[in-house]
């Protein structure tokens, strides 16, 4: 287990920008979530760290020395792809061992055994461990693939949103897992994910990079309690946050363009009228989608509200945040 | 169920298609049913008109095409010893002794050698070449690519007067070395294209995993392309091995005594008064073999091999 630090990492593909100065320092440890759309740079800051592409500028520094001139091999890094890592040729143990076997480690075959056996049972595969790795079904293949980065004890985990080709259930049980390893072993993590909860569960910290360039790093909380932009306060919250003109509840701050409103920042009782527009029943939760005037706001509400679509009522924002024209945020009194 | 199906052939059409595969397979090994019966018969059989489809089966051929036969005089004939084996028995019947040995042993040999040789060479510097266009950056890939492909754009024996030249001053007519040489230039655009096909099939993303999983990136082509590029393998072999086996031409202008192959030599076996052809329908099947094992050894990988690229699984 070890810190690293990324410092001043750009990586261009062509004329595309993948990365451009990305710095980071991801604690002994910790448990770090990279968010960010498709093409934002996750993916790339991974193989930057794994050593399967080379920076253009920048270094890489894991447990305190710089491992830009090394292998992918002797930087002792495990990586869970999103798709396609299981060898076709082997059989589902020969996957789990094939790290364990590698001259970087060459574990001697006993003890390669019970350490398959051990990640297997974690993994609840240990019944597939004969069969061929193209007989699994793509869960089941994801497992083995997450087995192969478990099976060893890297310096850090690269995880490529690997429970995203799972079910729901899997995911829950696999989250759980991932974050009893975390806590079991110290382990340090770097996890790319879409997914809203198992950024706010697993993470100590999160980045969040939008177009190559890290915008906001920090503790789930202060992410999503105190973004610095728009752009970085839509990528948390379920349902996103309401992103409305500055002026539609009244006065705003000097140079606000827009007000952000999650669902826990509108007051409901008093202030300007809405009408509901569908009444979403999760279950658990109960979603309101309100029209004001012309625009269109999701707020939440007691999973046994009487309310029905057609239904009137008033809201007001309470504590909400505030951006400017560019989206970066403003810290503003609430009128 | 309706009567007309998409996926289902109809009776009358399966019947045709097996009738047309039926009368296809005929034609096609109607020849080699031709070389190998030929092969069994005594020198009359083998001429007579109307040919024979039933015949007196003879081993007169076999023993021929590895043995040199004189004829002796009568009495000296009638003062020889009882024959010692089969195949002087067979020889005697024909009025003719062994003299000795015959060269197809070791032409025989030479296309082992030649032929798998210049196979083994192709697929392992065309494996490489193709594994490096597949995944490196090389500087003007595409010209190179194009360049190894021209090669094959003319008859190799449109070159032969000059290789003919070149090869006398380097010493290499008439060596196995140079034989294996050459068909190893002619087969290897072969080989880089049709593997470089087979390579670029495989994603990227096992050799990545490997490379982070602790290996070098030869230890990762050996452990996780290798395997995967069997198949691609296996049929590029076969092509380039049939090709080696059965070349003429450049065999018989540049080989003469030592590393003659047996196609140049299989029509020069001639027997007493003429043609021999049971012998040389002899060597003619005996030349089948090797092939034949060789792609039925491998028709396991073949199958998916001619038809890469195709359907992806």
């Amino acid at each position: 287990m070890a810190e690293v630090i990324l410092s001043g990492l750009t990586k261009s593909f062509g004329a595309t920008k993948a990365l451009s100065d990305v710095s980071l320092t991801i604690p002994d440890g910790a448990f770090v979530v990279l968010l960010g759309p498709t093409g934002a740079g996750k993916t790339t800051t991974l193989r930057l760290i794994a050593g399967l592409d080379r920076p253009d500028a920048g270094d890489i520094r894991i447990g305190g020395h710089s491992v830009k001139a090394e292998t992918p091999a002797q930087r002792d890094v495990a990586m869970v792809f999103q798709q396609y890592s299981l060898y076709p040729h082997l059989t589902v143990r020969d996957n789990l061992a094939f790290p364990l076997r590698s001259p970087m480690i060459a574990m001697p075959e006993d003890q390669i055994a019970k350490r398959v056996q051990e990640v297997a049972e974690v993994l609840r595969i240990p019944h597939k461990l004969d069969n061929k790795a193209t007989a699994l079904s793509g869960g089941e293949m994801q497992r083995v693939s997450i087995g192969r980065a478990l099976v060893r004890q890297p310096r850090i985990y690269l995880m490529d949103e690997p429970l995203s080709s799972l079910d729901a259930k899997l995911r829950a049980d696999l989250r759980i897992e991932l974050k009893r390893i975390h806590a079991e072993l110290g382990a340090t993590f770097l996890y790319v994910t879409h997914d809203q909860i198992e950024a706010m569960t697993m993470a100590t910290h999160v980045g969040v990079l939008d177009h190559g360039r890290l915008v906001q790093y920090g503790s789930p909380r202060e992410i999503y309690e105190n973004p610095v932009s728009a752009y970085v306060a839509s990528r948390l919250g379920q349902p996103r946050i309401n992103l409305l003109p500055a002026d539609l509840f009244g006065p705003a701050p000097a140079g606000a363009t827009q007000i952000g409103l999650r669902p826990e920042h509108i007051h409901v009782g008093e202030g300007a009228p809405a009408t509901i527009r569908r009444v979403e029943h999760l279950g658990d939760q109960t979603r309101l989608h309100l029209t004001l005037g012309v625009h269109e706001i999701i707020t939440l509400t007691n999973p046994h509200t009487p309310l029905k679509p057609g239904d009137s009522l008033h809201i007001r924002p309470q504590n909400p945040l505030w951006f400017d024209a560019s989206g970066n945020r403003i810290q503003g009194p609430t009128p | 169920m309706s009567a007309y199906s998409v996926t289902e052939p109809s009776r009358a059409s399966k019947w045709l298609a097996g009738i047309l595969v039926v009368a296809y397979a005929f034609i096609t090994l109607l020849p080699l049913v031709w070389i190998i019966s030929t092969g069994f018969k005594s020198g009359p059989d083998s001429i007579s008109y109307p040919p024979k489809v039933i015949f007196d089966p003879s081993l007169e051929g076999y023993v021929n095409l590895f043995t040199t036969r004189t004829r002796i005089a009568a009495e000296d004939f009638a003062a020889l010893p009882p024959p010692e084996t089969w195949y002087d028995e067979v020889v005697r019947e024909d009025g003719m002794v062994i003299a000795g040995p015959s060269r197809f042993g070791e032409r025989f040999l030479n296309s082992v050698i030649i032929g798998f040789g210049s196979t083994f060479l192709s697929i392992v510097l065309g494996t490489l070449a193709a594994y490096a266009f597949s995944r490196f950056k090389v500087p003007l890939k595409d010209d190179l690519l194009f360049f190894i492909l021209s090669t094959r754009m003319m008859p190799p024996i449109a070159v032969a007067i000059p290789i003919y030249l070149m090869y006398r001053e380097l010493g290499l007519s008439d060596t196995h070395l140079g034989m294996i040489l050459l068909y190893t230039g002619v087969n290897i655009s072969l080989a880089v294209w049709l593997l470089k096909g087979f390579i670029d099939e495989i994603p990227r993303e096992y050799e990545e995993a490997a490379l982070i999983d602790g290996y070098t990136r030869f230890q990762a082509f050996r452990k996780v392309v290798l395997p995967q590029a069997a198949t691609g393998i296996a049929s590029t072999a076969i092509f380039c091995l049939i090709f080696a086996w059965n070349e003429y031409a450049f065999a018989v202008l540049l080989t003469s005594g030592n590393a003659q192959t047996a196609p140049p030599f299989i029509p020069t076996i001639i027997g007493v008064g003429g043609q021999d052809w049971p012998a040389v329908a002899a060597g003619a099947t005996l030349f089948l073999l090797p092939v034949m094992i060789f792609t039925i050894l491998l028709r396991k990988h073949l199958l998916r091999g001619i038809t890469f690229g195709a359907v992806r699984k």
